[in-house]
């Protein structure tokens, strides 16, 4: 009888390395007085993003029995938040996190989450201490600062604010064979940048500055060429897209606004509608102080730094081996 | 047909793209943080064989194509049609120039080659690594020569020409590997 595969997928050294990273990762909040903490894995509300489908979970008091549907969380962020409002101060967590369906090189459906809130920090002194994390991780990195519109206007000639849907749709064609249709700008500025932008950035390069309509809960701001633009930015390393902060905005009226729309995107889609996280709003109504967030994969941080290519070298065992 | 859905595609399914039958080289999963998914695909079109990159939304679908890879062997040429045999069934059939390709180069005569079937029509065909091809003409080489270095061209059976070291004879069994085309070494 063969023998079951059940080794691990990752090299040992290379789990080593992670720990030590992992180590750290908790030094740098320690040395800065941030604040660890640990939120459900298991929630009886699911993320509200059309995009993302949790994992369901059935709960009973027996076995056997069906009591209560649960959502595996895809981020600790509605955790956090309310740990915010409650008064907690800075904080980090380690968050394992979980996504249907999400499954490729560079994806498993079960990852490690980075996600911090800074207390009186703007989107712009949050990135600051992204880089200095990423250099504590990976010295000798070089790290590059753009625009989202710099980056479009420089690499394609087009300004991703005023450009119409059809510019969008041409521009994103003469790169990507997707012959399909889709009225929404976010889904042919993705497009461009996974197949066309994100493989030229070499190093480190924080894109800031993102158009208003792909950042939903972010602050708002003009920027020189008093285009509204939100206080969103990601980062990106290799190619490879790594974290994904803002200055969080804090109106819970907007926020429960957000929680609707994407519930009427989703019956427009055609995917499910689960309990959306209202406890959210409670928490937004009560004060949640002005403050930055992040989450970085930390996964994909582990694998750059060891300058590999998939997910597969770093977590100990992927899910068709779990 | 069945249809596959985009979530579904695998490295070396057969689907229709444009109506024509194309295997599925790479792929790839795409997700922004915040965004939809997309599925990236690398496809050889199996009749022109022309490699792109596709991409395809999370729910799309496409038509499996009824390819088959299949072991036959070769029997004979008439200039136009070359024809082979299902040792199994016993059935045969007949590949034009175009399905041929490069494999014309190799073919001997009771060889086993895979071909390549689209709706039991052969598209490509595929020879062994490795075939074994006599020499019918080349320059004499030096006696006792077989030292390295200096080729000269050989010209093989089936028509195709090679290089080989200056040892080899008119009637020597050489053996080819197919995948580039070059001589390996004497098969006798």
């Amino acid at each position: 009888m063969q023998d079951a595969p059940w080794r691990p997928n990752a090299p040992l050294p290379n789990l080593r390395a992670r720990a030590r990273i992992v180590a750290q990762i908790r030094r740098f909040f320690a040395e800065r007085n941030v604040l660890e903490v640990e939120t459900p894995v298991l929630s009886h509300c699911a993320v509200s993003d059309p995009f993302i489908d949790s994992l369901e979970v059935e709960f009973g008091f027996h076995p056997g029995r069906v009591d209560e549907r649960l959502y595996l969380q895809s981020s600790p962020e509605y955790a956090m938040k309310r740990l915010l409002a409650a008064g907690s101060g800075d904080i980090y967590q380690l968050a394992k996190v979980f996504r249907n369906g999400e499954a490729g090189r560079r994806h498993n459906p079960e990852f490690t989450l980075l996600e911090w809130y800074r207390l009186g920090f703007d989107d712009r002194q949050l990135m600051a201490e992204v880089e200095a994390l990423l250099r504590t991780v990976m010295p000798g990195v070089t790290v590059r600062y753009l625009s989202y519109a710099q980056l479009f206007e420089s690499e394609l000639g087009l300004d991703p604010h005023r450009a119409s849907l059809e510019q969008l749709r041409a521009a994103c064609r003469e790169w990507v064979d997707a012959p399909f249709a889709d009225d929404d700008r976010a889904t042919w500025l993705n497009l461009l940048m996974s197949h066309r932008l994100e493989p030229q950035l070499r190093g480190a390069v924080f894109v800031h500055s993102y158009p208003a309509s792909m950042a939903a809960l972010a602050r708002r701001r003009e920027d020189e060429q008093g285009r509204p633009v939100a206080a969103r930015f990601e980062l990106f390393v290799d190619g490879v897209e790594l974290a994904n902060g803002y200055h969080e905005l804090t109106d819970a009226a907007e926020q429960a606004r957000r929680l609707d729309a994407d519930q009427r995107q989703r019956a427009a889609l055609g995917l499910p509608q689960r309990p959306l996280e209202r406890r959210l709003v409670s928490a937004l109504r009560a004060g949640l102080p002005d403050c930055a967030g992040v989450a970085l994969g930390v996964d994909r941080l582990v694998m750059l730094a060891l300058g590999g290519e998939g997910l597969d070298q770093v977590i100990s065992f992927l899910h068709p081996r779990a | 047909m069945a249809n596959y859905s985009s979530n579904q595609f695998k490295n070396g399914m057969k689907v229709m793209i444009d109506g024509d039958p194309c295997s599925m080289v790479d792929v790839e999963f795409v997700k922004p943080g915040k965004g939809q998914a997309f599925t990236r695909v690398r496809l050889r079109n199996l009749l022109t064989g022309r490699i792109w990159e596709r991409t395809f939304k999370s729910n799309e679908s496409v038509e499996s194509a009824d390819v088959m890879d299949t072991e036959m062997e070769y029997l004979y040429n008439d200039g136009e049609m070359w024809h082979f045999m299902d040792p199994k069934t016993f059935e045969q059939v007949a590949a034009d120039k175009n399905a041929v390709g490069e494999a014309a180069k190799w073919l001997k005569e009771q060889d086993k080659v895979v071909v390549t079937l689209w709706n039991n029509n052969p598209i490509s065909v595929t020879p062994p690594n490795f075939v074994e091809l006599e020499v019918v003409e080349t320059d004499p080489g030096l006696k006792g020569d077989t030292a390295q270095g200096g080729s000269k061209p050989a010209t093989l059976s089936t028509g195709a020409v090679v290089r080989v070291p200056l040892f080899i004879e008119r009637g020597d069994l050489l053996r080819i590997d197919t995948r580039i085309g070059e001589y390996v070494s004497r098969a006798n």
